[in-house]
């Protein structure tokens, strides 16, 4: 560094990152955000100031060195930077791609006080891809510990914990319902977010770090938690299952043909390849006219898929306005790009159907905003007399879920008045030597908190395993994502790749 | 897909019976889930890693030989592909399970099994366990006709009656299994329970069979479902009026409760797309395979509105 950047000397204008443009993307699955290229990595890594007071990190969940990382890739040491990233995340492809930087890391941005803020999460994502593609790992050659570690779910809590246990030396197994890992990044998130090879590619590295998955068993069913304890030889259990049943709005029409939850449509597009019907045998409801409702992530990944399979209009509807939205404001604007109709403050009444059990249509109110309610967002109210129908032939709901019942069904663990896992602050659950996180702790969340957890219960599972000294680290940063860290003393670093 | 290889379930086909021209029995080796099975659970298959996933009802278990078995209707495209390629050997891509709710087995004093059309073989492990609970089993099984019974003495060894019906009353008594369990019911006043697991269309007649006695009846529901595992919603179900979800809730519920011409209409949502996944593969597999089905059943899709006799 040889004269001090400042914020006048640095690139003004974030470097955009290349789209596929709207019109041609929304009718293929492949990936919408091309990512940058090292020219473009340059120049943004350019406009970060490598300011003192580091706030992007206090932002980050898992407490990346950021300007570290950064600083590596001005200095054209990509390796460098994937080494400092991995230091914390394990999963920067997916993070990168996934997280809601606008609202962690790049929201506290110094640069974002005066111009617009470093892009962060660009810059991960090009780390990520650049790991993936050159092979990168850095795993720590760890002395087996002897414990052994059942991870229930192999979802983005899952395999954050599961990381975080194998570096720290035990045996982790993996149980994941459906015939491939991944859970939400494989069934609910779509290939042009997150295309399947960047999945495998992390769960290979899972592999890499001697991480076994078992496929195709339903913890609790074919056994349960109590048994992996008892009788299974399990040390410690972490739950990770996810989402539950789709919530279903309660209005006329609900059950018709034509109908469905957006994690289903998800599940048969994403998972079952059912975009590629007949070659894969999975049917998918195709929709000429698609009402999503619900204005969420999920929402918006399902329109997108919607209009990829060649429905003719989708429209977004939601019950409040574009401020509530729920949804992270890039897919909100991808989704506009794609060609969604919106119609905020609106909310259906009934579905109607079309004689034969299909559905022709929805009936609608408009909506006002009122006071706030307990979610701090204005609460909306039906307009009298607003009512109005529209023509759609798929309906899809995207208004959350509720919590997965098997777990309760099968063990005595302590749940609360919604049906989730009962944790305390360290998320470990009544039962000793049981963790849970995720949406089956919290109800449903974004990937990176459920990493988040992951992480958290991996800590908590290491000090009730004896694993760490808790005391050795008064006053650092509460642990990192998918790291090594001082607290734990048992391995050495190599670098594999 | 890429790079990504599960770790190595497979399921190999341990035995294979064809009781009929469409129905096969699979067993499967799987000793983790033959020891955790219980009557009434099910499975979700895919046969390949391109299939779809599709429940099918337990229709045994045995822990000493650590399998399960499958009886399975050829009615669609997987279910016929598995019909051709799922030998003693060969091995299906994806099984999990047991799934859903076990049967209420044990506080029943006298029961009436009822099994009729893909129906049959499941009804088998709960009149097993009902029989062993030290309750009185009457089995009522429903056939077309004679040639396509199978498992007759299995019932008769677990049952203490066995009524059989056939349409054509070519073994048994001629009818329905409706007219069976009237037969039942007018030998037994005090029946306490009836499970009756088939066509939606004949889990319906049973239902009204039993509604005016107040007869507690349980019906086994198998609607639409992709994972099974209480996430995708595909399965609910209106019982009572309530939303409910085969795969968590049930598969188990009270008939006399059940919202079947929900659950027929909603049996009916792939019906295009199932027609033509089974058509394209008749086509492609003609030229391997001369002998077609028979013609008088064109397309047995998985009917809801199949006739009450099955089989």
């Amino acid at each position: 560094m040889a004269r001090k950047k400042t914020i006048r000397t640095i690139p003004q204008a974030r470097t955009p990152m290349r789209e596929q443009p709207g019109a041609e993307r929304a009718r293929n699955f492949a990936e919408v955000a091309c990512g940058y290229s090292v020219a473009e990595a340059l120049r943004e890594a350019d406009r970060c100031l490598l300011c003192p007071d580091e706030p992007c990190i206090r932002g980050c969940p898992v407490g990346i060195d950021i300007p570290a990382f950064i600083a590596r890739i001005g200095a054209k040491d990509y390796r460098g930077a994937y080494d400092v990233i991995a230091e914390t995340n394990f999963l920067p492809a997916i993070c990168g791609r996934v997280c809601p930087q606008e609202t962690q890391c790049e929201a506290v941005c110094t640069v974002g006080e005066s111009l617009e803020p470093v892009a962060i999460g660009r810059l991960e994502r090009f780390v990520g891809d650049a790991a993936l593609a050159e092979g990168w790992l850095n795993a720590p050659r760890v002395a087996p510990n002897g414990f052994r570690i059942g991870i229930v779910g192999s979802g983005p809590a899952g395999m954050a914990c599961a990381a975080d246990m194998a570096k720290a030396g035990c045996e982790v197994t993996v149980f994941e319902a459906f015939h491939l890992p991944g859970g939400v990044l494989r069934y609910g998130i779509p290939d042009f977010r997150l295309p399947n090879e960047v999945i495998d590619a992390e769960i290979d590295n899972l592999r890499r770090l001697g991480v076994r998955f078992e496929c195709n068993t339903l913890v609790g069913r074919l056994f349960t938690i109590p048994q992996m304890i008892d009788e299974m030889g399990f040390h410690a259990v972490f739950i990770g299952t996810g989402a539950g049943t789709p919530s279903l709005l309660g209005i006329p029409g609900d059950s018709l043909n034509g109908v469905l939850s957006a994690n289903e449509l998800l599940t048969r597009c994403n998972l079952m390849r059912a975009k590629d019907f007949p070659e894969y045998d999975t049917p998918m409801p195709l929709g000429r006219r698609v009402a999503v409702i619900g204005a969420g992530n999920t929402a918006m990944d399902a329109m997108r898929v919607c209009l990829r399979l060649g429905a003719e209009k989708v429209y977004c509807v939601y019950r409040r306005s574009r401020a509530e939205c729920p949804a992270r404001a890039e897919e909100v604007h991808h989704a506009e790009g794609e060609g969604v109709e919106f119609h905020w403050l609106t909310a259906p009444v009934a579905i109607l159907d079309d004689g034969k059990g299909g559905v022709r249509g929805m009936r609608c109110t408009r909506m006002a905003l009122g006071e706030p309610d307990d979610s701090g967002r204005r609460r909306p109210a039906a307009v009298e007399g607003s009512e109005f129908d529209f023509e759609a032939d798929l309906i899809v709901y995207a208004i959350g879920t509720n919590a997965n019942p098997i777990i309760g069904q099968t063990s005595k663990l302590r749940l609360d008045k919604r049906g989730y896992i009962e944790t305390d602050a360290g998320l470990a659950t009544s039962m000793a030597g049981v963790f849970a996180g995720g949406d089956i702790v919290t109800g449903a969340a974004t990937v990176i908190e459920a990493m988040g957890a992951g992480r958290k219960a991996a800590r908590s599972m290491k000090a009730w395993l004896g694993l760490r000294d808790e005391t050795a680290l008064a006053g650092e940063p509460a642990g990192t994502l998918f790291g090594i860290d001082a607290r734990e003393r048992n391995f050495a670093r190599i670098r594999l790749a | 897909m890429g790079a990504v290889v599960d770790d190595g379930s497979r399921f190999e086909v341990v035995s294979r019976e064809d009781f009929s021209e469409v129905t096969y029995l699979l067993e499967i080796r799987h000793p983790m889930m033959a020891r955790a099975a219980r009557p009434g659970q099910f499975v979700i298959v895919m046969a390949h890693a391109r299939g779809e996933r599709i429940p099918l009802t337990l229709a045994d278990f045995d822990r000493a030989k650590g399998t399960v078995t499958l009886v399975v209707q050829a009615v669609g495209k997987t279910t016929r592909q598995m019909q051709q390629h799922c030998h003693v050997g060969t091995e299906l891509y994806g099984l999990v399970g047991p799934l859903g709710v076990p049967s209420a087995i044990g506080s029943a004093k006298k029961v009436v099994c009822v099994g009729g059309g893909l129906g049959v073989a499941p009804i088998f492990p709960q009149a097993r366990a009902h029989r062993a609970s030290g309750a009185y089993v009457i089995g009522v099984v429903g056939f077309r006709s004679r040639s396509l019974m199978f498992w007759e003495e299995r019932f008769r060894a677990c049952c203490n009656e066995l009524i059989v019906c056939t349409d054509d009353g070519s073994a048994g008594i001629k009818g329905f299994v409706t007219d069976g369990i009237r037969h039942a019911l007018e030998r037994h006043a005090d029946v306490d329970e009836v499970v009756a697991i088939g066509p939606p269309v004949m889990m319906r007649a049973c239902a009204e069979a039993t509604r005016p006695r107040g007869i507690k009846t349980v019906v086994s529901l198998n609607p639409v479902m992709v994972d099974g595992t209480g996430m995708c919603g595909g399965c609910r179900v209106k019982i009572g009026g309530e939303v409910r979800f085969a795969c968590v809730d049930g598969p188990d519920f009270d008939a006399h409760r059940v919202d079947f011409d929900d659950l027929m209409a909603r049996l009916r949502r792939h019906a295009v797309a199932e027609r033509a996944a089974a058509e394209r593969w008749s086509e492609t597999c003609r030229m391997q395979r001369p002998p077609e089905p028979p013609a008088e059943e064109p397309l047995p899709l998985p009917d809801p509105f199949e006739e009450v006799r099955g089989g």
